[in-house]
């Protein structure tokens, strides 16, 4: 193999593990607040995407141009709007749930993906066809033999790296991240510590929701094009990178959503032959993942209590 | 006499709603305008919501509780009542031919989400092996198209054994994931596919049970004609009437016993000496088994059949009918079938709206009444056993 399809490869690959891990951590930061698995986290993502199409729409109609504004106001936009829907799914739908069986959240989660996902089909103009998403970032690419770096991708991973940075710092050096952190460690010790329980889930809501707009853009700004399901593979996939880095885990969630796209890229670099055959082997590949290590690589650190 | 008369007052309520329920599915399955089907519809909830105040329910489900035999041969009757109330519309029988259908493929997944405990999100798979498994047999084998039935079954079961592995090393979310990607790579596998016809699809032959065409219109005489659905609803209600007994009689035995331990608490279940992993793949199987033979009778019904049938959303779908029935009662997921099926077709208004009404409803139903439309009720262990 020439080395600079091989670069190419690499990006590729770079690129889907940024959406994943960044999906991922939304996972992994729901599940360590309230030991719930928020199924709509992949139509989040796809609102987010419309969301920011729509907002670019909206800017191009009132006459502004300016690639730059225009790139951060939608980010602004979608990110803020996505950060809302999840403090409200938390607050409205997830909370109440608190004390039913896990199989109730789950169903609820899942239902609440359909629902947004067919709202998005049904209501956005057009919804059911692919849209075209604008490239916003400068698309001026250097060759280097076959290989071809484009200036938006390298923008793109590194303004995904920021992001994960800057989760790491919040996480880690805020106070709002030890109380966050406080609530996944115990629950019932954080709200004697007089933290306000309800009110870290609702950020931790807002905050993955929020990565997951991001994630979504990323995904139109690369591939150029949306569609209604996208956020039912993306969300499948994040949710199972978090979970082969072992729920609750923050680093984990990351590591597993650039392993899990290496193995897509390595799939696809293997059987060019069965290229159709890429998410069939994904999905294979998941189920095998959870049947030789069910409960993720990087195993929870706590063991289930009766 | 007077016990003979202390039965007939058991089973009045229930052969009294029995008789109500038959006439309002023939009135609402016959009436056309849209107002008018919503006026109906709204009349229906009214009419339930007045029996449960004024206590008409309890009784209802006393003679369900009380004469169970009698009241099963009651409501087959009026199965074949509405059937030769429009004995040749087309349209209608193949909506009473889809409900039956789809109440076996959902006691299937009752036995593995009512009972077991045992999650599974790839219903539609499932039914979908067992349609893929009857085109291939019907347009290439010799095969018996009754003992295709089981072959569909039987195809679904052992697909399914390669996801007993994951599923028992599994718990809650993570099986539900195992499940969830089985669904999504199911659908993915047939389009890409090229051998089972990839995104077209695959035809089907009709039934054929010792040279009897189930897809000829039946004729008697020179101007009476009777709609070929109606073969299939009578098999599928045979088929029906098998599954159903079946569920129930496993439900009321020591094994529905030993699976009602297991998913009320696995480790106390395991304490107690059950044999954890043989109960989840006797349910998980059997399920399976049960969604494959209902998947079969599907495909030779329809004559046609794509991937687009078995999307996850239809898994959702069967996930949704359980729930809203009363997860775990067979007799609430025979009344939450017919709404799911027949209030889209009937209200054309909503039908394009379909999926998002109904996620929507079951995001409701978990919020505000989340033991279903008909809860399951104490087990009984003998028919007709009452607590004293």
């Amino acid at each position: 193999m020439d080395v600079g399809l091989f670069g190419q490869y690499v990006m590729n690959g770079l690129m889907l593990g940024m959406m994943y891990a960044l999906v991922a951590v939304g996972f992994t930061l729901f599940f360590g607040v309230l030991n719930v698995i928020n199924f709509s986290h992949g139509d989040v993502l796809t609102v987010g995407a419309f969301t920011g199409l729509a907002t670019y729409l909206g800017l191009s109609a009132i006459g502004v141009s300016w690639a730059p504004a225009q790139v951060v106001i939608v980010l602004l936009v979608a990110t803020t709007c996505m950060a809302g829907l999840g403090a409200v799914i938390a607050r409205y739908l997830v909370l109440p749930l608190k004390a039913a069986p896990a199989l109730n959240t789950l169903l609820l989660t899942l239902m609440l993906g359909t629902v947004l996902r067919e709202a998005v089909r049904l209501f956005y103009p057009l919804g059911a066809n692919p849209q075209r998403f604008p490239p916003l970032l400068p698309t001026t690419a250097y060759s280097f033999g076959n290989f071809t770096l484009r200036v938006d991708s390298v923008m793109l991973l590194l303004a995904g790296l920021a992001v994960i940075v800057g989760i790491h710092l919040v996480i880690n050096k805020t106070k709002l991240g030890l109380a966050i952190r406080a609530v996944a460690q115990d629950e019932e010790t954080a709200k004697t510590m007089g933290i306000n329980f309800t009110l870290i889930v609702l950020v931790t809501f807002a905050i993955g929701s929020g990565l997951a707009a991001f994630a979504g853009i990323l995904h139109g700004l690369y591939y150029s094009e949306i569609n209604f399901a996208m956020g039912l593979l993306l969300g499948v996939i994040g949710f199972s990178s978090a979970i082969v880095g072992g729920l609750g885990n923050i680093y984990g969630a990351i590591i597993g959503g650039f392993l899990f796209a290496a193995l897509q890229t390595i799939g696809v670099l293997a059987m060019p032959f069965a290229s159709a055959y890429k998410d069939v082997f994904a999905f294979g590949v998941i189920i095998l993942i959870m049947a030789w290590r069910p409960t993720g690589l990087i195993s929870e650190k706590i063991s289930e209590r009766v | 006499m007077s016990r003979a008369r202390a039965m007939f007052a058991v089973l009045l309520p229930g052969i009294g709603s029995a008789v109500a329920v038959t006439v309002y599915v023939i009135l609402l399955l016959a009436v056309e305008s849209q107002a008018a089907i919503a006026a109906l519809l709204v009349a229906g909830v009214v009419a339930v919501l007045a029996a449960a105040r004024f206590g008409g329910m309890a009784r209802i489900g006393r003679s369900f509780a009380e004469r169970e035999n009698a009241m099963n041969l009651v409501i087959i009757l009026a199965v074949l009542a509405v059937t030769g109330f429009f004995y040749e519309d087309h349209f209608i029988l193949l909506l009473m031919a889809t409900v039956i259908i789809y109440v076996i493929a959902c006691l299937g997944l009752n036995l593995q989400f009512g009972y077991a405990g045992v999650l599974n999100f790839a219903g539609a798979a499932f039914f979908g092996v067992g349609c893929y498994t009857a085109a291939v047999l019907t347009k290439n084998t010799a095969v018996p198209h009754l003992l295709i039935l089981v072959a569909g079954g039987v195809m679904a079961a052992v697909v399914g054994s390669l996801l007993i592995l994951p599923v028992l090393r599994t718990r809650s979310h993570y099986s539900a994931v195992v499940t969830i990607a089985f669904a999504l790579l199911f659908k993915i596998f047939l389009e890409v596919n090229d051998t089972l016809g990839g995104p077209q699809g695959l035809p089907v032959d009709g039934m054929n049970v010792l040279g009897w065409e189930f897809n000829d219109d039946i004729e008697i005489g020179e101007n009476f004609e009777i709609a070929f659905y109606v073969n299939y609803i009578v098999v599928g209600l045979i088929v029906l009437a098998l599954a159903f007994t079946f569920v129930r009689r496993l439900e009321r035995s020591w094994v529905g016993l030993n699976l009602d331990a297991l998913r009320l608490d696995e480790t106390a279940a395991a304490c107690f000496g059950l044999n954890i992993t043989r109960w989840k793949i006797t349910a998980f199987t059997l399920g399976n088994f049960l969604t494959g033979v209902a998947g079969a009778l599907y495909a030779m019904m329809l004559g046609f059949i794509a991937p687009t049938n078995f999307t996850f959303g239809d898994s959702l779908i069967l996930v949704s009918i359980i729930l809203l029935g009363g997860i775990g009662n067979p007799w609430g997921l025979v009344v939450a079938t017919t709404i799911l099926i027949i209030v889209p077709e009937k209200l054309q208004v909503i039908q394009e709206y379909r999926f998002l009404l109904f996620g929507a409803m079951v995001i409701l139903i978990l919020l505000f009444r989340p033991e279903g439309l008909l809860p399951r009720p104490l087990r009984t262990y003998l028919p007709g056993w009452q607590p004293k």
